[in-house]
């Protein structure tokens, strides 16, 4: 196992490395000095400060080469430290944090909730095939998979708004916004958090659902399914015990897949309905140019996602030993 | 098994499924599947549509109307008495007694025809010819006869009209997407799986790269890059390149395996050993074996370059007035209370749903077709 996951780690480090380069090009992909911009915009507000501005200028490498620049962008992301964002004259970091915190809290829950609804709706539409429940919920994932998220956001938004007059944006009411953590809190993103979720999930649930049916349908006509029939096994207890441990497999395996989509879609989604996690604060970044910011987020949420891909990794090789060795 | 598959429908004698030709009977699986059917005349309609949308539009769709903003869609009669002569009635403006805004109502006494073939704003057809024939349209310059199938938007511009012309530009990035990413899937694919050793690796590395990376932020960020004082038609092809990034790599991968298979099969083999050259041997004797296995991914691969391309305009960064896209339409519908006082701005969002399922049935049909020789289905 631990082979394995070296083995693993082998080529995801080289990958985050590759995607910092990316990601640095984003920050340098605007024509000109991004502190010619500052200083205009320094000198527009009247808070010119020739110390400052020297202070950036020394941080960020500016006079030297790109790789130098390059560099000092990249090891300050090893410690933590993700630059300045110019629009908000703050460290990214401390503008990030809780936005990533509440990232990852969402891409959790919708997880959960995907594989909640998938697993039991793909056993049930393959186990009970052509039925009326497997036809209703084929059509639901046609429809799951064809929906852009964030339509189905838009969709809901308005239904919420026009026939019960409520806002269902953001994850807490007012008064919880800018409190400290507690259970009243906790609670109320508990009252907020599954809207989201639902509309981020029915894509992944959708998809899922359809790999589970195909590979439960395979495994469902094959002879061991019959032999443990024929011993009296009772049937549910035979169909959880052997066909959909089999088809559970793959599933394991392109769940590291949903993660990439997910952190995706959120983004789209979380705009629409202001939500505070990393990806309206990367929109905002990307239309004022504030590249630091926005280079240090796309480089988060890869990052992020090389985790999910490793953790579905591990998953995997606890499941599946050939995977494990290598086979 | 592995029988080969024998039409239901096909009624002159199963005999002729033997001698029948891959193609006849790729398109005998293809029949059976209706919903694909159904996706296959959808997707037909939708590029007829965009073929011809100034004819079918009923307006200017740039042209604004500041009398007429907001305004709700135009209910159309279609039976004037017992006869089916489509008309609409006409408004009249009345002034709000709480508001004090001018309101529109429906006025019952006047009636307008709704006319075919009828001269409306100038355009050219196919970018060639100039003329000014619409499919319908009211014959009046009635300033209060007002035919808005679909409503207006914030500026009083026709949603109707505007639509026909989104259709045009969100179904082309699609395809011409879906060619760049076919273009380096083949290429890039093929590379691999025909050579294999390093060359193999490093294209694989690539692609598992680019598959793990989140890809919208980084789209986003991309299409952020775009210059903004780039022409129109820069922009487009701009938008449609990024997208097209999106999909190369599942053809990629799916060539590759194509490639691994047949490269050691038996009559590729024997074609090699009778002399036929590499390019002799991968035009003429593999790819026909998997031309319709790429057809199928091709076809499924499109709807996530028209989603791709809506999302990025809807967020402002993709394409931009005054291109029309289905995204450019939608992203009129980012406030939730414009949304709630004009619903028919989320019709848009409707073309979108409608042309991603159309192209997934027909892609599942294509692909369930793909391999006539399989047994089930």
């Amino acid at each position: 196992m631990v082979q394995f996951l070296l083995r693993r780690l082998a080529i995801y480090i080289p990958m985050l490395a590759l995607m910092s380069i990316v990601s640095y090009g984003i920050i340098e992909a605007p024509p000109g000095d991004f502190l010619d911009d500052y200083v205009t915009l320094l000198r527009a507000r009247g808070e010119y400060d020739e110390g400052e501005v020297q202070r950036l200028q020394a941080r960020y490498g500016l006079d030297s080469p790109i790789y130098v620049r390059y560099w000092k962008w990249a090891s300050g992301i090893l410690v933590w430290d993700l630059g300045d964002s110019l629009e908000f004259r703050r460290p990214v970091r401390d503008l990030v944090n809780d936005r990533l915190a509440m990232t990852v809290v969402l891409g959790i829950f919708t997880v959960i909730f995907t594989w909640t609804m998938a697993i039991p709706i793909g056993i049930i539409s393959a186990v009970k095939q052509y039925s009326f429940i497997d036809y209703t919920f084929t059509f639901l994932s046609y429809l799951g998979v064809g929906t852009p998220n964030f339509l189905l956001a838009l969709v809901l938004m308005w239904t919420a708004f026009a026939a019960f007059n409520v806002s269902i944006t953001g994850l807490f009411s007012d008064q919880y916004i800018d409190a400290p953590w507690s259970i009243g809190k906790f609670i109320d993103l508990l009252k907020h958090i599954w809207v989201p979720m639902v509309i981020l999930g029915t894509d992944g649930t959708a998809r899922l659902t359809r790999i589970l049916r195909a590979n439960l349908l395979d495994e469902l006509g094959k002879p061991y399914v019959e032999t443990a029939r024929s011993k009296g096994l009772s049937e549910w207890k035979l169909i959880l015990k052997y066909p959909v441990r089999i088809a559970l497999n793959p599933f394991v395996s392109t769940a590291g897949w949903t993660l990439p989509t997910l952190f995706s879609g959120s983004l789209i989604v979380a705009q629409v309905m202001s939500l505070p996690t990393v990806g309206p604060l990367l929109l905002k970044a990307l239309q004022s140019q504030d590249m630091y910011m926005a280079g240090s987020i796309v480089l988060i949420i890869t990052a992020l996602t090389l985790v999910g891909t490793l953790i579905s990794d591990i998953v995997l090789g606890f499941m599946d030993p050939r995977i494990r060795m290598g086979a | 098994m592995a029988s080969v598959a024998v039409p239901k429908t096909q009624e002159d004698g199963t005999q002729s499924v033997y001698v029948a030709s891959q193609w006849k009977l790729v398109w005998w699986r293809f029949r059976r599947h209706r919903l694909a059917i159904i996706g296959t005349v959808i997707v037909g309609i939708l590029y007829l549509v965009s073929l011809f949308p100034e004819f079918l539009a009923t307006h200017d769709p740039h042209e604004r109307n500041a009398k007429k903003l907001y305004l709700s869609p135009t209910p159309v009669h279609i039976f004037d008495g017992w006869l089916p002569r489509p008309y609409v009635n006409g408004l009249k403006s009345e002034r709000n007694p709480e508001t004090l805004a001018l309101d529109f109502e429906v006025d019952y006494e006047k009636k307008y025809r709704i006319q075919y073939f009828v001269h409306g704003y100038e355009y050219k057809m196919l970018g060639l010819i100039t003329t000014d024939w619409h499919l319908m349209g009211l014959d009046t310059d009635d300033d209060l006869a007002a035919f808005h199938m679909l409503g207006t938007d914030r500026m009083g511009r026709d949603l109707w009209s505007r639509l026909m012309l989104a259709t045009r530009i969100s179904m082309s990035v699609g395809l011409l997407g879906v060619l760049i990413s076919l273009f380096l899937g083949i290429l890039l694919g093929g590379l691999s799986g025909y050579y294999s050793g390093w060359m193999d690796v490093l294209i694989q590395r690539l692609i598992e790269f680019l598959r793990s990376i989140p890809t919208i932020p980084l789209w986003i960020a991309l299409a952020a890059a775009v210059p903004r004082d780039w022409s129109v038609v820069k922009v487009y092809f701009a938008i449609t390149v990024l997208i097209s990034f999106i999909g190369w790599t599942t053809l990629a991968r799916e060539v590759r395996g194509r490639f691994l298979v047949l490269r050691e099969d038996d009559f590729v083999v024997a074609a090699r050993v009778y002399g036929s050259s590499p390019l002799r041997t991968i035009f003429r004797h593999m790819v026909p074996n998997f031309i319709s296995h790429i057809i199928a991914t091709t076809t499924l691969a499109i709807p996530s370059m028209i989603i791709a391309e809506t999302s990025l305009s809807f967020l402002g960064l993709g394409l931009k007035q005054p291109v029309i896209s289905w995204g450019v339409l939608l992203f009129e519908a980012q406030q939730i209370r414009a949304v709630a006082s004009a619903p028919w701005l989320l019709v848009p969002g409707l073309f979108v749903l409608i042309s991603v399922l159309a192209f997934n049935f027909m892609g599942d049909g294509l692909r369930d077709a793909a391999d006539p020789y399989s047994a089930h289905g």
